[in-house]
């Protein structure tokens, strides 16, 4: 099948104006006959759900959380970028179209990156006007502070809590359309399968996580709005139940899967301390604008880091990146990371760990404007580590913490199968191989409250979708489907736990999956993985049954999806045999270590096809660079 | 470490509920609580028996989902922090942890320590928002936002909704969360428009959930894993006098059936 990504023709900014004429357009009086399922409430699937309501559609908001607040966007810590140039340092949408290019190693669209800093400006327009408490200046203006991969200062911040307010501004806009009855919530409820009848995607299967029923939904256009798949290496910063089913189930009805081994490792996580250790945490990347990075010079240097002189330190951001230094991008910062650790030179008990130190900057500008700007994130730290970072420098180690991969859409957010859209994290979005910091939250609310909702109204507008209800033999099917895969978990009665197995595939990943790749490794993965798979349906145990609130059953049927999606993951990393943004194959560097991309074998999106029992099939969408020809990616 | 844990177990809302002992010998300084519950419920599912059924998300103390008492506090013994965020450091070696549901009558139990708290979602679609469609918004800096108004209004909207206030409270009062919204978009231009409705809406709808009023008891302001000042209450109650003696709510133009005479004057 030929992929076409539908960009509008045009100069680049005047692509998305085009488009949204060439829209077609559902009467206010005949936006209710439709029904739009929105699965996910984070800050792409609350903002279109809230959007898509207030434009009169008749919505089903569908979360598998006990309150749509609760989606993982609220855990973000550092910021939103917008192209606004408030700081007058040179910003501007064509500035942002370009970092966020080059930030993506030339593996994103450039339509839709162009879209994504020009919509950008009004993002934060909304939010302010929604009351979200971004800082301020004595002025009373809006306050900027800078990420990773820019030279200038655009991203919006509250505090270290941005992902919150701002999904708490989507939230109560949502919330505001249930009171006014145009959406519907169903919390605690989990979608296991996505249902296509007449190659259009109708609905979703569901099970109710307190009282086990398996539900169907019923509707004319399915937003999927679920996140991205980082937690099937088991240890990230996701949340818990932070999973990859929806999409999973999705692809596995026929929506391709775009370049599912682009993912990002940050590079300021609290290392792993322990066996038990159930998560990682993040240390927002906006710490690197005042703390510096650095371990000791000779390795195998075991003392405090007080007692190391500056002369013996290795501030090897700074020495590499001179221009971008502690800021330099995330997988920049995260290989580098590895590479001393590598040599040996790795702080803390593990040796799998570096210094982000705030001495100097609490000798420039006090104890008190470093609590200002980052308080609730040196709490965070010593709570957990029982250390104070205002004493001692953190301990910081790069974790999984973000896909850029995803299910494949075209400009218009839909996916292979018609009706079927994918929003924020879970689509294979506008990021290419590395997102910058701050570009996630910006791209959640640039889909769900600026594009999806015009898209999805042309989308009914064309298609008219014809009245269908749950008894149609394609939702029965779907359920069916579901049900036995649930009887099967709970069957197999075996000995090992759900988590025992996640834990073992998330370490395989890990190792031959994460921060770099080569050959072997993937090999070794691709033929250990269905093994891993196997046992799982010989040895796993689910106690209970599948009518009532069982988090085993939860937990199994997600692990269950990432052997698959783990599986693609290592096959679409073997495939590219380049280095570029968050995957870096060893093969593939240049002599001073660097990511050595192939534009001439490389350039495209690679979208795979679910086949049953047989390798998926390999599509590609080429690249087009006019505006931002690829060149080395530099931050030196 | 050595922990011993009595756990609220309780199959479903109907059957009666009971403590049961959990010792474990697993336990070391840098777990925290819940990941002390994972290596229970691992040993439990081993064992062909039910897990302790809990509620938990970020585990960073942001998404709000965990929390449950712990020896009679809500998310155990550290101020400023949820559940998820109390490390086994903090308890002595040997000691026992009773731990159970958040009790409250708008909290309705699902399963040992999962409740449902659906009834605060409630609070803020009476009114906890501010009435703007999306591209409705003017440029962002046109509105002017005194430094010391925005960082009180993110004082408050620091709260996580995760129902502590609520089960330290003896009248089981969501005030605190309620005065919390209400202060947040109080404080901000954008919020004026809305802001004598807001209080009223929001204030009748908590009741009408159950919860209790406020008594001034502060229990709230120590369970709350955000900190949120007491003073956010005060703000709820001034806004709804203001509104209540202000009239609004009232404003509505009296209804004439058609064919009414005029009155005599």
């Amino acid at each position: 099948m030929h992929l076409d990504g539908k960009i509008p023709g045009g100069p680049l900014p005047q692509k998305w104006e085009r488009r949204k004429l060439d829209y077609a357009l559902v009467s206010p009086a005949n936006r209710r006959k439709y029904t739009v399922l929105v699965v996910g409430t984070g800050l792409a699937g609350a903002s279109a759900a809230a959007t898509l309501g207030e434009l009169g559609y008749r919505v089903e908001c569908v979360f598998f959380h006990d309150s749509p607040r609760r989606a993982h966007s609220i855990a973000a810590q550092g910021g939103i970028n917008a192209a606004k140039n408030y700081q007058n340092d040179g910003d501007s949408v064509q500035r942002l179209f370009q970092d966020t290019i080059k930030g993506g190693d030339y593996r994103a669209r450039e339509g839709n990156v162009y879209r994504l800093a020009e919509v950008s400006l009004r993002i934060i327009d909304q939010c302010v006007a929604q009351g979200v408490p971004f800082a301020r200046e004595y002025g009373g203006k809006l306050a900027n502070r800078s990420f990773g991969g820019a030279q200038v200062s655009r991203t919006f911040y509250a505090r270290g809590q941005t992902g919150q307010q701002l999904l708490l501004g989507a939230y109560q806009s949502l919330l505001r359309q249930v009171q006014a009855g145009t959406v519907r919530l169903s919390p605690r409820t989990e979608m296991l399968d996505l249902v296509v009848a007449h190659g259009r995607a109708r609905g979703i299967v569901a099970r109710d996580l307190v009282t086990g029923e398996i539900r169907t939904f019923v509707a004319d256009a399915v937003v999927l709005a679920t996140g991205g798949y980082g937690n099937a290496y088991f240890l990230s910063t996701y949340a818990r139940n932070s999973n990859a089913t929806a999409i999973w189930r999705a692809h596995r009805r026929g929506a391709y899967f775009a370049n599912p081994c682009f993912t990002q490792i940050h590079p300021t996580c609290i290392p792993v301390s322990g066996e038990h250790q159930s998560k990682l945490t993040l240390m927002s990347e906006s710490l690197r604008n005042d703390g510096r990075i650095w371990v000791p010079l000779r390795a195998g240097d075991k003392r405090s880091p007080e007692q190391i002189p500056e002369a013996e330190r290795d501030y090897y951001l700074e020495r590499r990146y001179p221009s971008y230094g502690n800021l330099s991008p995330r997988d920049v910062a995260s290989r580098a990371a590895k590479a001393v650790c590598d040599e040996g030179r790795g702080v803390g008990p593990s040796g799998l760990g570096v210094y982000l130190d705030f001495a100097d900057a609490i000798r420039r500008l006090g104890a008190d404007v470093i609590t200002e700007r980052y308080g609730n994130l040196f709490d965070m730290y010593a709570e957990i580590t029982g250390e104070d970072p205002y004493r001692a420098p953190m301990r910081i180690y790069p974790a999984i913490h973000y896909t850029m991969g995803g299910l494949w859409v075209d400009y218009d957010l839909m996916s292979t199968i018609d009706g079927l859209f994918v929003v924020g994290e879970a689509n294979f979005s506008d990021h290419g191989a590395n997102r910058l910091g701050a570009s996630a939250l910006m791209q959640g609310l640039a889909d769900g409250y600026f594009i999806v909702p015009l898209a999805v109204g042309s989308y009914l507008a064309r298609a008219k979708p014809p009245a269908i209800d749950g008894a149609h033999p394609a939702f029965e099917e779907a359920r069916k489907d579901t049900a036995a895969r649930i009887e099967r978990l709970l069957l197999v009665r075996g000995k090992r736990t759900a988590a025992s197995f996640h834990r073992e595939l998330g370490r395989l990943l890990w190792d031959t999956c994460g921060m770099s790749r080569n050959r072997k490794g993937l090999e070794r993965a691709l033929t250990q993985i269905p093994e891993l798979r196997e046992k799982f349906y010989r040895e796993l145990l689910v106690p209970g049954q599948g009518e009532s609130l069982n988090r085993e059953l939860e937990t199994a049927g997600r692990v269950a999806d990432y052997f698959e999606l783990g599986e693609l993951t290592c096959r679409d990393a073997l495939h590219r045999e380049e280095s570029c943004g968050g995957h870096f194959r060893e093969e593939y560097q240049t002599p001073d270590g660097e990511a050595l991309r192939d534009d001439e074998h490389f350039a495209y999106v690679a979208a795979w096809q679910w086949r049953e029992g047989e390798p998926p099939i390999l599509h590609k969408e080429p690249l087009v660079f006019e505006a931002a020809p690829p060149m080395q990616r530099s931050y030196k | 470490m050595r922990l011993a844990l009595e756990v609220w177990r309780q199959r479903s809302p109907e059957t009666p509920g009971r403590f049961v002992r959990y010792e474990t010998t697993e336990a070391s300084p840098d777990m925290s609580l819940l990941e002390l519950l994972d290596v229970v419920n691992e040993g439990l599912v081993r064992k062909g028996e039910e897990p302790i059924a809990f509620d938990s998300d970020c585990r960073e103390g942001i998404c709000g989902t965990c929390g449950f008492m712990v020896n009679g506090l809500a998310h155990g013994p550290l101020q400023g922090a949820a559940a998820c965020q109390v490390y086994l450091r903090n308890f002595r070696d040997g000691e026992t942890l009773w731990i159970e549901p958040f009790r409250a009558k708008a909290f309705p139990l699902l399963k040992d320590l999962v409740l449902n708290r659906s009834a605060l979602d409630r609070i803020i679609a009476a009114g906890g928002y501010v009435t703007v469609n999306t591209g409705n918004a003017p440029e962002a800096n046109t509105s002017t936002i005194r430094k010391d108004c925005a960082e009180q209004a993110m004082d408050a909207a620091a709260c996580i909704a995760c129902g502590a206030c609520v089960a330290a409270c003896p009248n089981a009062s969501a005030a605190l969360f309620t005065g919390a919204k209400i202060t947040h978009l109080g404080n901000l231009p954008e919020g004026q428009p809305e802001r004598g409705r807001r209080a009223l809406r929001m204030v009748r709808a908590a009741a009408a959930e159950g919860f209790g009023h406020c008594t001034f008891a502060g229990e709230c302001e120590t369970a709350c894993p955000k900190s949120i000042p007491l003073q956010v209450i005060t703000q709820m109650n001034h806004d709804y006098l203001a509104a209540r003696l202000s009239g609004e709510g009232r404003a509505q133009p009296r209804h004439i059936e058609p064919g009414t005479p005029k009155r005599h004057r």
